[in-house]
């Protein structure tokens, strides 16, 4: 064996085959390990609709509720402030809503909304995540061209009261609206709109 | 009893090379004898590592990785462990200080040219160590589980849903859930204790090792094994690390120590620049902190992202310069052409870029620490600017500066006026 002359096609495809079956094989391994790093079974069973009454929210005012771990803004608007809304459509990037991932197609109206006048959206800005602030009333700390909306203090984007963005803000899109229908009158349900949608 | 410890010695040498790795690293590790303050920093980093790994070992004691307990296991550590206090605030003082301790250390690398060849390598390992560093600190300012925390990572883990097509699927798996969440702080500290560590002391060695095979620059810039002694090889201008550099590190190491205690004892939160005010409120998802900002250390990088633009409806170029803000550095063995690697013998142009880059470096790192409205907003009539914060304005102007010093260098480098090098080190 010892004087036979090295066969190096031989050892070239031994050493590819190896490599092949090798890698596949540790390839295969790394399948579980990443894998165990997405949502649990338990995470994404989290996720279930909220019911919320919307009927105490004064006008003007807005409450938060929690839905699959989110702030979810429900925004009860005075006709003032709707009246504000067409108003400013040249300084928002997308005034009539036509990222269709942003709100779900029963909400793209003047107020973003099924019912005029009580918004629902996601409190997480689309830049970075961030939940902006509430800055409701025109004017005020935030300057006199101030509409009434909210602001990210994280990186400064600017949102108007329906959650469309200003211009010149970081982030590049609307807010999100859920999906939610009516279950009566003041019954919202965050997270399900199937069947009996507006 | 002598003879016995010789024996033992021998016992061991014979089974291990003992005797050989102390002398090619320590008492025969000939480095040049001309460094100055800059080069206490390599060693502080690696007193800065032992503090943190031992003291990371303590607080993992008593610490919780669980969102129900984590802040109040914090506190607990704060007010009822014996000493935990101590423990506690060397571990974030020392984060602090790390970075400090980097980036001068850095700064020593940038000024004498030590990521010029043969020294590539080293610089490499370095910013992978850097990286690491940065991995740590991201990783580890989670566990508290306060609202800075909570944000710090919401903002973070968002960068990544921002990269195209795979963006959102990467957060989500990084998350390891819809939102930051238990399953995230659990994992963070999988990270924090255990993975990023181990791969941090490989980094370590290996740019150590590295270090040793090539030998230490110097603020000359001459390499020492140029001249070496005709017979004994050794190089006419080093000198033995042990005990020359050992016994000057000494030194090093009690100012640091004076300094470090006089932080922990005094001012552990710094001003809110080590810990910062709104991370003693439990996480909150449903409420960002009026006023959210990274550590200090991270602020350059910070002002950058929120410098840039959208482009396209996408956040992502904001990101992509903030990644590559940061691996630029690796880039600069082949960016810099100047035929003197230390600034003493550089031109008047070189030391301009590279006071620009500082300057740049600390204004961003200022900005990143404020809000954006800090100087108010221009005024909506003046052309280009008009409606756009002030400081926002800034940090653009400094972050193409900070960019610039990289991408012009192998211009300004190129052609340089030094001045002559000599042939040994001088004093």
């Amino acid at each position: 064996m010892a004087n036979q002359p090295v066969d190096h096609g031989k050892r070239r495809f031994l050493i590819a085959a190896t490599t092949t079956v090798g890698g596949i094989g540790a390839g295969a391994v790394a399948v579980p390990f990443v894998s165990s790093m997405l949502p649990s079974e338990r995470a994404k069973a989290a996720g279930a609709p909220v019911e919320v009454d919307v009927s105490k929210i004064e006008p003007g005012a807005m409450i938060t509720e929690e839905w699959r771990g989110k702030p979810v803004w429900i925004i009860n608007l005075t006709k003032e402030m709707s009246a504000t809304l067409n108003k400013h459509n040249d300084l928002l990037t997308d005034p009539g809503c036509d990222v269709t991932s942003q709100q779900p197609s029963y909400c793209k109206n003047a107020t973003r909304s099924i019912k005029p006048g009580l918004v629902v959206v996601v409190g997480i800005c689309t830049h970075l995540g961030c939940s902006p602030s509430p800055k409701l009333q025109a004017g005020g700390d935030m300057g006199a061209a101030w509409a009434g909306g909210f602001f990210c203090p994280c990186h400064g984007s600017k949102f108007d009261l329906v959650g469309r963005v200003y211009k010149g803000s970081p982030a590049p899109t609307n807010l999100v609206v859920p999906p939610y229908k009516y279950l009566s009158d003041s019954m919202l349900l965050i997270g399900d709109d199937s069947k009996g949608v507006a | 009893m002598q003879k016995h410890l010789v024996n033992l010695l021998a016992w061991v040498d014979e089974r291990f090379p003992l005797t050989s790795n102390w002398k090619a690293h320590l008492s025969e590790y000939y480095a040049p004898k001309n460094f100055n303050f800059w080069y206490y920093f390599g060693s502080l980093a690696m007193l800065v590592l032992v503090l943190q790994i031992v003291t990371g070992i303590f607080l993992a004691m008593h610490y919780k990785p669980d969102a129900a307990l984590a802040f109040a296991s914090v506190e607990y550590i704060m007010r009822d462990v014996s000493w935990g206090w101590l423990i506690r605030y060397m571990h974030s003082t020392g984060a602090s200080m790390f970075f400090i301790v980097v980036y001068l250390h850095m700064f020593r690398g940038m000024i004498y040219g030590s990521y010029r060849s043969p020294r590539e390598l080293i610089w490499l390992f370095g910013v992978g160590i850097f990286l690491c560093l940065m991995g740590e600190a991201f990783f580890g300012y989670l566990l508290p589980w306060g609202q800075m925390s909570y944000w710090g990572a919401q903002v973070i883990i968002n960068l990544f849903t921002t990269i195209p097509f795979i963006g959102p699927d990467v957060s989500e798996w990084l998350r390891g859930d819809y939102v930051v969440s238990d399953a995230t702080l659990n994992r963070f500290f999988a990270f924090h204790v255990i993975a990023l560590p181990l791969v941090l002391l490989g980094l370590v060695a290996a740019h150590i090792i590295a270090l040793h095979e090539v030998g230490s620059n110097n603020p000359d810039g001459v390499e020492i094994k140029k001249n070496k002694d005709p017979v004994t090889h050794i190089p006419l201008d080093g000198i033995p690390f042990h005990p020359y550099y050992t016994v000057k590190d000494i030194v090093g190491v009690s100012v640091f120590l004076i300094v470090f205690s006089a932080i922990i004892f005094f001012a552990p939160e710094m001003g809110g620049y080590f810990l910062e005010a709104n991370n003693f409120i439990p996480a909150d998802p449903l409420k960002t902190p009026a006023h959210i900002a990274p550590v200090w250390y991270f602020t350059p990088y910070y002002s950058i992202l929120r410098a840039v633009p959208p482009i396209f409806n996408s956040q992502f170029p904001g990101v992509a310069a903030m990644g590559l803000s940061v691996m630029v550095f690796a880039l600069m063995p082949w960016l810099d052409r100047s035929p003197v690697k230390s600034i003493r013998y550089r031109s008047v142009t070189y030391k301009l870029w590279l006071s620009l880059f500082v300057v740049s470096f600390v204004i961003l790192g200022y900005l990143g620490t404020v809000p954006s409205n800090v100087w108010g907003t221009f005024d909506a009539a003046t052309s280009v600017v008009g409606g756009a914060d002030r400081a926002t304005i800034v940090a653009r102007i400094f972050t193409v500066a900070y960019f610039a010093f990289f991408v012009f260098m192998p211009w300004y480098t190129k052609n340089e006026k030094t001045k002559l090098v000599p042939e040994r080190v001088t004093g």
